[in-house]
């Protein structure tokens, strides 16, 4: 029987590609269904830089001209998805939602949105961000806020979708997409999942190829999925993984089948509780969440041991003086001379221009960064700062390891609080580095972690729990998601406003 | 340790960035608040530990010494490297005079 856009918008990764397969409904069906709800929310959310409805579309087509042919389908046959606007798509505007990158058009495709397309899936859109990745509520875009479809009980406030990968957040949530890309460089899947209600990964460092996604800090950067269940992540991440030889950090190392070989059942694991994530005036919600979570990981079978994590309260500033330094050297690329925004004052020179056109194109929060990075590698400062910072970096990492001879995976909140309203935070940036207090530490470890839904706050909000695992064990965080997404019965969802 | 408006200057004037007086003096305070923050990092006990290098260890690799084995990023495509240039001229960038 055939289904109405919003039955099919309803679907997700596994449910479309299964449907489509079938012969339920059509790829351009599904397209089509998705880009009308893009097109209708994009006022209202502004969760795109640019809608692509066309080649969502023709993607869908293909699948279907490729399934009457009787010809194998992809992994993500006739899976419309958004894609972060840090990847570059050949022939499709990137601008990593600055205003630097002016009317770049990549000649080429980034490795991970290549494999997409291969997997069969199309492009709705290119979707908003924080500028270059940097933020935690999708404020710093030279492209507008995304507004969350979530709002308070009884409020009209606008909310923040969480960062950087706000409009992938927004968009998954809402029903534009049934997922999306993201990439995490110090929670920007993960906090942001939290914020909206759905799931998200970071895989091991390495397991996706940074090649063609706009660098922020290279050692930190890692692309992943967020859809709305553990499955459908499942499912993305096995098309964006793998090897790439383009990119010198890549995982020379097989995809897992992380999908069939998902398991809910926890007999046998230990999950470890660090009691260092439990900070002085900890939110009482996050803190009821987080108990329910450590109860649903015992209901399936898992055994729950105390952990120390002794250095996280260090990981925030480590965090806060490597990433600029990598976003310090990796943003000088942009000089107005060979891609991108070109500001020349009249009568002005080489250094001028560069200068000029730096100031012009980037955002506050984005120089802010580059300052602070270019302090903090400066002679005389980069030992007590940097190497200082890596150090530190290294003792986080350690205490993982050490933690990992015990556990199997770590259990701890994704965020400190719901998601906040717009503009509660931008006029304290340190305020705003400070929600990515639990996200961090697995950043800087190159940890696979994941967020799930788990409950709502006394205002409605939804709330995430992460899951943290051994590096190439995806598949342990997988399947502790499963287990407490199978008992949290989380199903709310925010009520249609746009 | 903390920056004064001289140092965000001479920070400025390193990462290539214009900044107008009244910027900087925003700057300043806001620096410094995330100095003070990073400070705590020199409490830690970091005897005898290496600075990370590697987050996850992985091998380096050589690519076969081939003339555009990869095509992306092999050579010959110089009208797809200058096509998103402000101003490619003649097969260059081109750039404001910079000898005199």
């Amino acid at each position: 029987m055939p289904k109405t856009d919003n039955e099919l918008t309803e679907l997700g990764v596994a449910a479309i590609r299964d449907g489509v397969a079938g012969g339920t409904f059509t790829a351009v069906e599904v397209a089509g269904a998705f880009n009308t709800a893009a097109a209708e929310a994009q006022a209202a959310l502004n969760a795109f830089i640019k809608l692509t409805p066309e080649k969502a579309l023709e993607s869908a087509a293909k699948v279907d001209a490729a399934r009457a042919a009787g010809q194998p389908l992809g992994k993500l046959a006739g899976v419309p998805i958004g894609m972060k606007d840090l990847f570059a798509t050949s022939g499709t505007e990137t601008t990593a939602a600055s205003q630097i990158l002016g009317n770049f058009v990549p000649p080429y495709e980034s490795t991970v949105s290549q494999k997409l397309w291969d997997a069969g899936a199309g492009m709705l859109g290119k979707l908003n961000l924080d500028q270059f990745a940097m933020g935690s509520s999708n404020e710093t875009s030279a492209f507008g806020n995304v507004i969350s479809p979530w709002r308070r009980e009884g409020s009209t406030a606008q909310l923040a979708p969480g960062g950087s990968s706000g409009g992938s957040s927004a968009a998954v949530s809402a029903r534009l997409a049934p997922a999306a890309t993201g990439t995490d460089t110090g929670g920007s899947i993960r906090q942001p999942a939290a914020f909206t209600g759905i799931s998200g990964i970071k895989p091991t460092y390495g397991r996706c190829s940074r090649w063609g996604i706009v660098a922020f800090a290279s050692s930190l950067d890692q692309a992943g999925p967020m859809a709305r269940d553990v499955r459908d992540c499942a499912i993305m991440l096995e098309a964006m993984a793998g090897f790439d030889p383009k990119d010198s950090t890549s995982l020379d190392l097989p995809v897992p089948a992380w999908e069939t070989s998902l398991n809910a059942d926890m007999r046998g694991k230990k999950v470890g509780i660090p009691r260092e994530y439990r900070m002085d005036g900890m939110d009482a919600d996050v803190a009821r969440v987080w108990d329910e979570g450590i109860a649903w990981l015992k209901d399936a079978g898992a055994e729950i041991v105390d952990i120390n994590l002794a250095h996280t309260k260090y990981a925030l500033p480590a965090y806060y003086i490597i990433a600029p330094a990598e976003a310090s050297s990796n943003l000088a690329r942009y000089d107005g001379v060979r891609y991108g925004l070109r500001d020349l004052p009249q009568g002005a020179g080489l250094q001028d221009m560069y200068a000029a056109t730096r100031a012009a194109g980037f955002g506050a929060e984005v120089k802010r960064r580059i300052l602070i990075g270019t302090y903090v590698l400066s002679a005389g400062f980069y030992d007590a700062y940097y190497t200082q910072a890596q150090k530190v970096r290294t003792l986080i990492s350690r205490d993982f390891m050490d933690a990992f001879q015990s556990v199997d995976v770590i259990l701890a909140p994704t965020a400190p609080t719901a998601a906040f309203g717009l503009g509660e935070m931008v006029s304290d940036p340190l305020a705003m580095y400070l929600n990515d207090v639990f996200a961090v530490p697995a950043s800087l470890a190159g940890l696979p972690a994941m967020s799930v839904p788990a409950g709502l706050d006394k205002q409605g909000l939804p709330l995430g729990l992460q899951l943290i695992g051994r590096p190439f064990d995806e598949q342990g965080v997988l399947d502790a998601g499963l287990a407490i997404e199978a008992r949290a019965g989380f199903t709310a969802r925010p009520a249609k406003w746009w | 340790m903390s920056v004064d408006t001289a140092t965000v200057a001479k920070i400025a004037a390193l990462a290539r960035i214009k900044v107008t007086e009244a910027e900087i003096a925003a700057m300043v305070p806001e620096l410094n608040g995330i100095l003070a923050w990073v400070e705590q990092l020199g409490e830690v006990n970091v005897d005898g530990i290496a600075p990370m290098t590697a987050v996850i260890p992985n091998q380096q690799r050589m690519r076969a010494d081939v003339i555009g084995a990869d095509p992306l990023t092999g050579g010959g495509v110089r009208d797809a490297v200058l096509a998103n240039a402000p101003a490619g001229e003649h097969g260059f960038f081109g750039v404001p005079k910079v000898i005199e």
